[in-house]
């Protein structure tokens, strides 16, 4: 367990950088998803093909791949950026198919009597929308979406495994590696590092869980 | 979502119209100017493409000997051993969590949620580091073995633990009655899990298993850190030599893409089709009920 204590400032900047990736990433997943959402719902037969495309291509890609392609496919395009930002938008592009999923599935699951008897009682769209469907949708979007959110703080480890670095996975790659010590304590290290992230998320997740909860 | 708003007239179907026109042509834009700048970076030649596509290209057989012959065939492999594995012990996760003693069904919840908090990437790359170590590994099995088993090994540590989770899900959701109809014609609770509810759990949990697929399939995309020689480590190989990274990673992309599809195809085809066999006996209950749980499928 020395490891751990005498490499502590590497393991806390890990911890960092994983949070940096997943929060940029978890940001620009969330904009892109609710617009392809918006696209996958919408009357207009090109935007709808855009979003089915755009996650049937990406759900059923690798990350790993994703990444690569995203890292020599945008310089090819003359956008340019440090290898970060390359992570980081591979990130968000891939989880944001599966954020899309999550809220167009959690707007299919209301049920249409409820849009209905709001338009029966005489509730324009935007209240029907906006005071009857939206909010049952959250409620069941949540746990999924916050699952993704957490699948995603853990795909942010092929992040750093692909060649960003500076990560907790990274830094296990580092220390086992470059700094000759023993696997089995760094990667306790590394996995207690992931567990301070993944398990607070998951609990607050199972919270949020009870408190939306509706039984249908 | 259609009873959202009334039945389009004249005028939403022009909005409608104007609509897709603009997007379409907006979209046809991005695409162009994407277009346009990788011509002009040259990712449209022969010389990019042709190991890949041109049948009079000499290297092109070679490459996808290479790609199909060795990386998927490594790559279905390890997904298929990962996907053997993590079925045979989530199920005994799952069994013995449900008929155990307390004290035991503590500690499987501790390793499940232990297991499910960490990245697939950590635990291949340390079975791959760590069981050396320690002394695990096949005797006698050549490098390239040995780096098999360890991503097996990688996959299942993850898959295992969702794949009980899922199994004990359907268990949970089988109606009361069915174990207790068991155990009143005399069977153990053994029996019971063996000859009733296990086999209706897993017909439920199907779609769910077919889909957990898609994600070891993909996850064998992660052997490449290990130097695991699938289909992604050897396009990373012949990209050093044929120097068309962009081009090689579409092409594995859309090999990895119609496989995981069709998956996900199979998967709403069989959900279909189970659901469709639930509301037949269930439509006189109570037929609004069925449908909701259809959807709660993945």
């Amino acid at each position: 367990m020395d490891v751990l204590v005498e490499h502590l400032g590497l393991y806390w900047r890990g911890v960092l950088t994983t949070l940096q990736i997943s929060l940029y990433s978890g940001i620009g997943a969330l904009v892109l998803g609710t617009i392809m959402a918006a696209f996958r719902v919408s009357p207009v037969p090109p935007l709808r093909a855009v979003g089915a495309g755009w996650v049937n291509g990406l759900r059923n890609t690798p990350l790993s791949v994703v990444l690569f392609m995203i890292a020599f496919g945008l310089p090819e395009i003359a956008i340019n950026a440090p290898f970060f930002w390359f992570g980081v938008t591979g990130l968000a592009l891939y989880t944001s198919a599966f954020v899309c999923e999550a809220l167009r599935s959690g707007i299919n699951s209301v049920p249409t009597g409820q849009a209905e008897a709001a338009r029966a009682i005489g509730l324009t769209f935007g209240q029907t929308l906006g005071t009857v469907v939206l909010p049952q949708a959250f409620r069941t979007v949540v746990p999924p979406l916050g699952n993704v959110f957490i699948a995603m703080i853990k795909n942010s480890a092929i992040v750093g495994a692909v060649g960003v670095g500076g990560d907790l996975y990274s830094v296990g790659v580092q220390l086992t590696g470059s700094l000759g010590e023993a696997a089995i304590p760094v990667l306790t290290g590394v996995a207690l590092g992931y567990l301070v992230l993944t398990l607070p998320a998951g609990l607050l997740l199972g919270y949020l869980e009870r408190k939306v909860a509706i039984a249908r | 979502m259609s009873a959202l708003y009334d039945v389009p007239g004249p005028a939403a179907r022009r909005r409608t119209l104007i609509g897709t026109i603009v997007a379409a042509v907006a979209l046809l834009a991005i695409a162009v100017v994407v277009i346009q700048r990788l011509a002009a970076q040259g990712q449209f030649t022969a010389e990019k493409w042709g190991s890949l596509l041109d049948p009079t290209n000499d290297v092109m057989p070679q490459v996808w000997s290479l790609l199909i012959g060795l990386g998927l065939r490594n790559t279905l492999a390890a997904a298929s051993l990962a996907v053997i594995a993590s079925l045979v012990l989530g199920t005994v996760i799952a069994i013995t969590r449900l008929v155990s003693a307390p004290w035991y069904r503590w500690a499987v919840v501790g390793v499940v949620e232990l297991l499910r908090g960490l990245p697939v990437v950590v635990m291949i790359f340390f079975a791959a580091r760590a069981l050396p170590e320690v002394g695990v590994e096949l005797p006698g099995a050549s490098r390239e073995v040995n780096t098999l088993f360890y991503l097996v090994i990688g996959l299942t540590l993850y898959n295992m633990v969702i794949i009980a989770e899922i199994i004990r899900a359907g268990v949970n959701s089988l109606p009361r009655g069915q174990a207790e109809a068991a155990s009143a014609i005399g069977l153990t609770r053994w029996q019971s899990l063996r000859l009733i509810l296990l086999p209706q759990a897993f017909r439920t949990m199907l779609p769910a298993l077919i889909s957990q697929l898609v994600v070891i399939l993909k996850d064998t995309a992660l052997g490449f850190i290990i130097s695991y020689p699938e289909l992604l480590r050897e396009s990373q190989i012949i990209v050093q030599t044929t120097k068309n990274p962009l081009q090689m990673y579409f092409v594995v992309a859309v090999i990895f893409i119609v496989i995981n599809y069709s998956l996900g195809k199979l998967a709403e085809y069989v959900e279909r089709r189970l659901s469709r066999g639930r509301k037949m006996s269930a439509a006189p209950a109570q037929p609004a009920l069925v449908e909701t749980t259809g959807q709660a499928g993945d």
